[in-house]
């Protein structure tokens, strides 16, 4: 791109940007019309959306300082501390997982391959019991051998979540663990050989307290990348990472840069997951949103992290300088934003009241809030089109709300001329305040009236919406909600928030789904070993959600991304729905 | 003189004192009031899987269902003495002075800002220079050619550096200066002094020329108004009578009396950027104090709010110091007592 057309379009965006600031209307441009997605490229070539389905600037050429950069610190580059899709999928570079995501565009992604193991899981006890075989030869950065002992160890010390609150319960609540161990640093001497065994230093078996045919998902997360007790320093650990994978930290600055390179003691003969082709990794934290997109777009810097999409004002620049667009990539997430029909505040107790309010919305409006098409499909449904199980659903019209319907189902309900409720949104979320004033003028029209609430992020779940106590007392009826996949199936996404017992007294991301049925199909899911049965199984619990009306699916989201320039294999994973981060190089 | 002082360093602590028991009750006290539980709290630093039994272990770690007023002295008493922390493999000492940990990074939150001063330090120097250089000097023009094109012009572009903000003027330069015509650094490329200075000037050069414009035109506005009433003084007219050059009249009668609300809003303004240039800092990707606050803001991690609040406000209140001890310099008719 010559130069003058950046300053003109990087102007452009800032005064774009800069306008829509002064605005202050509360909502965001939607995105212009025709950013629906196009045929892929060629395998290696360029062009929009070429990254969804092949692997662009396809190289194997080493060296080189990949220049990646986010707008905030994550939670932690602790392995056993962090719960963010980017975290899980950038730690992949220094530390190894038992198992992990093929590095491949696509679907493919979402494949399980062996990592430090030899093999996936051997499944035994009808899936309570799960064997692991290490590779031979695997070091950390000091030179030090990898024992299973120190995969068990990591696995254990990140249970103690009074010290990592960050990461995920699986393991906690899946592994059968000894009512006497509390955590590796107050009960050490516990013996722990129920939850997991070492029979010997390569060797490492899983005792789960209920059968899971799935559990090489739960090896795939952080928690299996070894930790050596010796170097342990609990929270502080994130200082000093010992690196297993192929880069090690050189710096370690919170919140300001991370640097790693080359770990000596990586062998690539133990890893045919990695490539590990740059010299050097410099990465930047806290560097300005719109300034991150400027410099991807000029080359200063070669990938975002975070992978969540470019921010609104390149949005429009990337749309109209077909350059740009030639570089840019634009994929669904496994993450669905929605609102939740909390049926604890009458009249939406009865079901055709819920259904009333599905049928009234306007769900266009709705994707225009949530940033248009280049920023979310219509969703039909809770689980996202990329897991495993999803069907497309077609219970409720997609178009700009049915009033007719909307007044029968009311009438069903004994609500023929309507009722009011309340509805809560994140207030620092421009897209909840164009959603929930979307959801006040669609619902308006059929006698609905909406009071709107918003809160503050930090508190929406903890203190408000996710708070059972103050929902019921404030008659909250209406609830803006979203969620990502810990990992792209039915488990990672649904488990957590169709699940009624996973509801406790605050801090509850599902707020409206308590249904028995469903219940008991998340039971029927767990214990299914066929992964296509388990699949269809989430797919009948997502229809079963959908029937209840129990929730207003908006939007599958998605983000358009840029790709740097002079990155190699560059493409999007099914695992993270972002660039992977396992293969990338520079030239 | 001494007595001056002491007694204004006396009034300073007390200011502290107030600042930060204020700050406190907004966090700490304000919150409950309103039913928010040290359970609610704690739930903000933890994952979004934690459980109840987590989140109640976390608040006790973080000492939340203590009384308010212990945990206030507890914070204090870090301050003065230092506090133990628990890394969970272990016990380590924080030494004083202790502004506690991050609830979110588990850093300690003093070390963290002495890190980030330097760049805001660095950040309100050179850009404090240049506007003030830049505006005294527009602004004495000006009003020494008060209607002429020079000053109809200069008061226009001052209307329009006071009127956009730094985050717009700031996004601007960079692109068309650094990613456009690669003529400056990019945003972040901070370089500290002590390794290399003409890296250090090259990286801060946009940050301070931005800031800069927003100072300088308010400086200007403020230094020609002073100049212009001043200039109309009988004295101006009796020096010009005494037959003095007019370089001396502007500088030593003229400039010398108008610089006294200049060298307030100089000290306040000073003390106020070095507690964070929050807008330019975020605009240019600077990892100084006003990005500190920021974040901390965000994510409402109240250690390191307290510990930046603090920080902030004992530079205003130092610079209110020096301010008041330059009007005996500046102004001789100004005595200490």
């Amino acid at each position: 791109m010559k130069k003058k057309a950046l300053v003109v379009s990087a102007a452009g965006a800032v005064l774009a940007l800069a306008l829509s600031a002064c605005g202050g209307g509360g909502t965001e441009t939607p995105a212009a019309e025709g950013g629906g997605t196009s045929a892929p490229a060629a395998a290696g070539a360029a062009g929009f959306n070429a990254g969804l389905e092949n692997v662009t600037n396809p190289s194997d050429k080493k060296g080189g300082t990949l220049k990646m950069a986010v707008t905030e610190d994550w939670d932690s580059v602790d392995p056993g501390d962090t719960y963010y899709g980017m975290s899980w999928n950038l730690l992949r570079i220094y530390g190894r997982p038992l198992v992990t995501y093929n590095p491949a565009p696509g679907a493919k992604g979402r494949e399980l391959v062996p990592d430090l193991a030899e093999s996936l899981g051997q499944m035994s006890d009808e899936g309570k019991t799960w064997t692991y075989k290490l590779r031979a030869g695997l070091k950390f950065e000091d030179g030090s051998p990898i024992t299973s002992k120190d995969v068990k160890y990591a696995v254990l010390r990140q249970l103690d979540k009074k010290t990592f609150v960050n990461g995920p319960t699986y393991f906690n609540d899946w592994l059968d663990l000894p009512k006497d161990f509390e955590s590796v640093y107050t009960t050490p001497d516990v013996n722990t050989d129920s939850a997991i065994e070492t029979p010997d230093d390569s060797t490492i078996v899983f005792h789960l307290n209920k059968p899971y045919a799935g559990f090489d998902n739960f090896a795939a997360l952080p928690a299996t990348v070894p930790v050596p007790q010796a170097k342990d320093t609990g929270i502080k650990y994130r200082d000093h990472v010992i690196a297993s994978g192929p880069y090690k930290f050189e710096t370690v600055e919170a919140g300001k840069t991370y640097t790693l390179v080359r770990n000596e003691q990586w062998d690539q003969a133990t890893d045919p997951v990695r490539k590990a082709l740059p010299d050097k990794y410099e990465i930047s934290l806290g560097v300005e949103g719109n300034d991150l997109d400027n410099r991807i777009i000029a080359g200063d810097l070669h990938v975002d992290i975070a992978g969540s999409g470019v921010q609104p004002a390149a949005l429009g620049t990337i749309q109209t300088t077909p350059e740009l667009k030639e570089r840019a990539d634009n994929p669904v997430a496994a993450r669905t934003w929605y609102i939740s029909i909390l049926g604890d505040v009458p009249p939406l107790d009865n079901i055709e009241c819920r259904k009333a309010v599905i049928l009234a919305s306007d769900r266009v409006g709705l994707q225009n809030a949530y940033g248009g098409q280049l920023a979310g499909d219509i969703a039909t449904s809770l689980m996202p089109p990329s897991i495993g199980g999803w069907k497309k659903l077609d219970l409720f019209p997609t178009a700009s709300g049915d009033e007719a319907k909307a007044k029968e189902a009311l009438t069903a309900c004994g609500q023929p001329n309507g009722f009011e409720t309340t509805m809560t949104f994140r207030a620092d979320r421009p897209k909840e305040v164009a959603a929930a004033e979307s959801m006040q003028q669609a619902l308006a029209k059929v006698g609905i009236k909406l009071t709107l609430k918003g809160f503050p992020t930090s508190e929406y779940f903890t203190a408000y919406a996710g708070k059972p106590a103050y929902t019921k007392a404030n008659g909250i009826g209406l609830a803006t909600n979203g969620w990502g996949a810990d990992w792209n199936d039915g488990f990672g996404f649904l488990s957590q928030i169709i699940d009624s017992r996973t509801i406790r007294e605050a801090g509850n991301y599902n707020l409206s789904i308590k249904d028995p049925a469903v219940d008991a199909l998340v039971d029927q899911a767990f214990a299914e070993q066929d992964t296509a049965a388990r699949d269809a199984i989430w797919g009948q619990a997502d229809q079963k959600v959908m029937e209840g009306a129990y929730v207003l699916p908006a939007v599958y989201a998605k983000g358009l991304l840029i790709r740097g320039k002079g990155v190699t294999n560059q493409f999007i994973t099914g695992a993270f729905d972002m660039y992977d981060y396992l293969a990338l190089g520079v030239q | 003189m001494v007595t001056y002082i002491i007694r204004r360093l006396i009034g300073a602590l007390a200011m502290l004192f107030i600042v930060s028991a204020v700050t406190f009750s907004i966090f700490f006290v304000v919150p409950r009031l309103a039913g928010v539980t040290a359970d609610d709290i704690a739930n903000r630093y933890v994952g979004r899987a934690a459980t109840a039994e987590t989140v109640v272990a976390v608040a006790e770690k973080l000492g939340l269902h203590d009384p308010v007023v212990v945990q206030y002295g507890r914070w204090v008493k870090g301050i003065f003495v230092g506090a133990d922390y628990d890394y969970g493999s272990g016990v380590e000492f924080c030494p004083a002075p202790c502004f506690g940990y991050s609830f979110v990074t588990k850093q300690p939150v003093w070390p963290d800002l002495m890190d980030r001063l330097p760049v805001t330090l660095s950040l309100a120097a050179g850009a404090s220079i240049i506007w003030l250089i830049v505006g005294v000097s527009v602004g004495v023009l000006s009003a020494l050619r008060r209607g002429s094109i020079f000053d109809r012009g200069a008061m226009i572009i001052a209307l329009a550096g006071v009127s956009l903000p730094p985050f717009f003027t700031g996004l601007v330069a960079l692109s068309i200066l650094s990613y456009g015509l690669g003529i400056t650094a990019p945003g972040g490329a901070y370089v500290p002094l002590s390794e290399d200075p003409v890296q250090w000037a090259y990286s801060l050069i946009l940050p301070w020329l931005t800031l800069a414009f927003l100072n300088a035109a308010a400086y200007a506005r403020l230094t020609r108004a002073g100049m212009l009433d001043t200039m109309g003084e009988d004295y101006i007219r009796t020096a010009r009578a005494k037959g003095l050059k007019e370089r001396v009249v502007i500088g030593k009668h003229g400039l010398r009396a108008a610089l006294t609300p200049i060298v307030t809003i100089f000290g306040l303004d000073v003390g106020i950027l070095i507690g964070g240039a929050i807008l330019t800092e975020n605009a240019f990707s600077l990892q100084g104090l006003g990005k500190y606050a920021t974040t901390a803001i965000a994510a409402q991690d109240l250690p390191k709010i307290m510990g930046f609040t603090m920080l902030a406000a004992f530079f205003i209140v130092v610079a209110n110091l020096i301010v008041d001890l330059l009007y005996a310099v500046v102004d001789p008719r100004v005595r200490l007592s």
